[in-house]
């Protein structure tokens, strides 16, 4: 039996499964219902996924450190990356790196001492014409300036 | 100027199946099931739609090895992991027109014996997912996709599915890796996923950009489709324009175009009335070009016989306060970010590479550099299970090709003197 994942996301599970002819083929779809019932991938997160898909947690722990959408270590409730690839550095994006850091009092890959924001940066959000760009959660901000990076922290509690 | 694939982004509710069905949507799939399926792939040959996800590769050729094995069932897997850097076009479709790549993949299925497609989503396109769901649940309401397709026993599903944030899947057999849930890491070819594909069946991968051409293709005929652009590599072009031009953006221009007409015309040419140094045509991997090339067209054998490709179509603008050395490096750092460390000339050539970049940019370079970087390439080229490595080449053989003095400057004054 399957106790770590809650009811509803067993269900979400199961009906994962359904799109594939193999159980490990739902492995990324299962490790983000994973992440967002834990947090990040934690011990405990391994387990269940390893459980889930019938592979071992070596096999989980590779696939949790290999695609880069999946942290196993804590994360805060707001996950910021701001892409730093070519056209967004032509248009500034290292600058905006520097304004981010020191406003939100971080570096690249920390987390705010009150959980509120994990900075991240990117390689390419695939939003080119309209850099630099960042992702906050599942939101874009395109054609970022320092003022417009104030507004958009003020949404996210 | 004749546009296919962005003519309806800018209806209102451009997504919903009932705008796109008032604009000739799914007509292409009752046309293409009431004609036998060889026709269908024959009609797509006599268009000579290449592959738009960068090797520009005969779609119909694909379709029909598929076809031709025996084994069941076949998977048709759309690359939609638009990770190349700089690129933005495939996100157009399925953001503005997700009908037209949906229609073009059940097309694509029953031509060559397909019952199962998946769209393989970038990560980093959280919200395309939800408009793809809810797109391919309008359709299989319709009766366009599930079972029995318009009453003509042929049946497909097509599911999304997100990957996780890693350049290489968009490579297709890494693809097909990731899509069965290990890590996205490339096979050796062949066998070619057309006959062991996906969980060991017949597969075809092909992108957004050229499904979404195959609904037009069978509504008006393969040729109507080869009078387009140039006439080896036929039809229309997404370009994604991004860096110092005045307007910067997506462009569906037809095949060919020049660089000069893109930059200039639709890019509205060089911000604060700069001058241009120097442009990438094709994405990351593509070696830069100079301002002797503008007058080079956007088609894969054009570009091609410039010295470097037109992959992804992303082009990305430098003007002449931008660094050559730092370009390089910025991009290395990418590949080495990206290297799935499985063989070695990739995971350690490529960070080999960043480390002399960075030191040359940051006024460490040394006599001997610009000859060990071009060791250094000569030694991944040709030596690495998939293309990521020998991509990684691309942005240090260009610059070295035409901007060398920059980097003997460098070394000389050790530091660099431009803006960016």
């Amino acid at each position: 039996m399957n106790t770590a994942f809650s009811e509803e996301t067993l269900k979400r599970i199961e009906e994962v499964m359904t799109r594939y002819p193999t159980r490990q083929a739902a492995a990324l779809p299962v490790l983000y219902l994973a992440q967002k019932e834990f947090g990040y991938i934690n011990e405990e997160a391994l387990s269940a996924v390893a459980l889930a898909l019938h592979i071992s947690r070596a096999e989980v722990y590779g696939l949790a450190t290999y695609y880069s959408m999946f942290s196993t270590g804590p994360m805060g409730r707001n996950v910021i990356h701001l892409c730093d690839n070519l056209a967004c550095t032509l248009l500034g994006a290292e600058s905006l790196r520097s304004y981010l850091e020191r406003k939100l009092g971080i570096k690249m890959g920390e987390t705010t001492p009150d959980g509120r924001f994990t900075l991240k940066n990117a390689e390419c959000l695939g939003a080119c014409g309209q850099a630099p760009v960042m992702l906050v959660n599942d939101d874009f901000y395109e054609a970022l300036t320092e003022s417009t990076i104030d507004e958009v922290l003020e949404k996210y509690l | 100027m004749e546009t296919i694939l962005l003519n309806r982004i800018h209806l209102e509710n451009s997504r919903s199946i009932s705008v796109y069905m008032a604009h000739e949507g799914y007509e292409a799939l009752k046309k293409a099931l009431s004609m036998p399926p060889a026709e269908v792939v024959n009609e797509v040959k006599r268009a000579n739609l290449r592959g738009r996800g960068g090797a520009g590769f005969p779609a119909a050729m694909k379709w029909g090895f598929a076809a031709a094995d025996p084994k069941k069932p076949k998977y048709l897997l759309c690359n939609a992991d638009e990770g190349e850097p700089g690129t933005c076009k495939d996100r157009q479709i399925m953001e503005g027109d997700p009908h037209e790549l949906i229609e073009g993949m059940i097309i694509a299925g029953y031509a060559f014996g397909a019952e199962y497609g998946y769209i393989y989503l970038r990560a980093e396109y959280p919200r395309l997912g939800g408009i793809l769901d809810q797109a391919i649940s309008e359709a299989e309401e319709k009766g366009f996709l599930g079972k029995d397709i318009c009453h003509s026993g042929f049946n497909f599903t097509i599911r999304v599915h997100r990957g996780a944030g890693a350049y290489i899947c968009g490579e297709e057999t890494a693809l097909i890796e990731s899509l069965e849930g290990k890590r996205g890491q490339s096979r050796i070819k062949p066998p070619f996923p057309v006959n062991v594909g996906a969980f060991g069946l017949p597969t075809v991968i092909n992108n957004v950009e050229t499904l979404a051409n195959v609904p037009h293709i069978i509504l008006k005929g393969g040729d109507w489709f080869a009078g387009i652009g140039p006439a080896k590599c036929p039809g229309t072009r997404i370009i994604s324009l991004s860096g110092h031009v005045n307007r910067p953006g997506y462009y569906e221009l037809p095949m060919g175009v020049s660089f000069r007409e893109v930059i200039y015309e639709h890019g509205g040419g060089i911000r604060d009335g700069k001058e241009l140094k120097a442009f990438i045509p094709g994405g990351a991997s593509s070696p830069c070009l100079t301002p002797n090339h503008l007058n080079v067209g956007m088609d894969y054998d054009s570009v091609s016989a410039a010295g470097s490709m037109l992959g992804s179509s992303a082009l990305m603008v430098m003007d002449q306060d931008t660094c050559m050395v730092k370009v390089a490096g910025r991009l290395m750092r990418f590949f080495v970010h990206e290297s799935c460390g499985r063989c070695t000339p990739c995971r350690e050539g490529t960070d080999w590479l960043l480390s002399i970049l960075d030191r040359i940019e940051a006024g460490g370079g040394k006599e001997g550099d610009i000859e060990l970087l071009r060791d250094i390439c000569d030694n991944i080229a040709g030596k690495t299970f998939c293309p990521l490595g020998e991509g990684a080449l691309g942005p240090v053989r260009g610059t070295l090709k035409y901007f060398e003095e920059e980097y003997r400057e460098h070394i000389r004054i050790k530091g660099c003197t431009l803006k960016i």
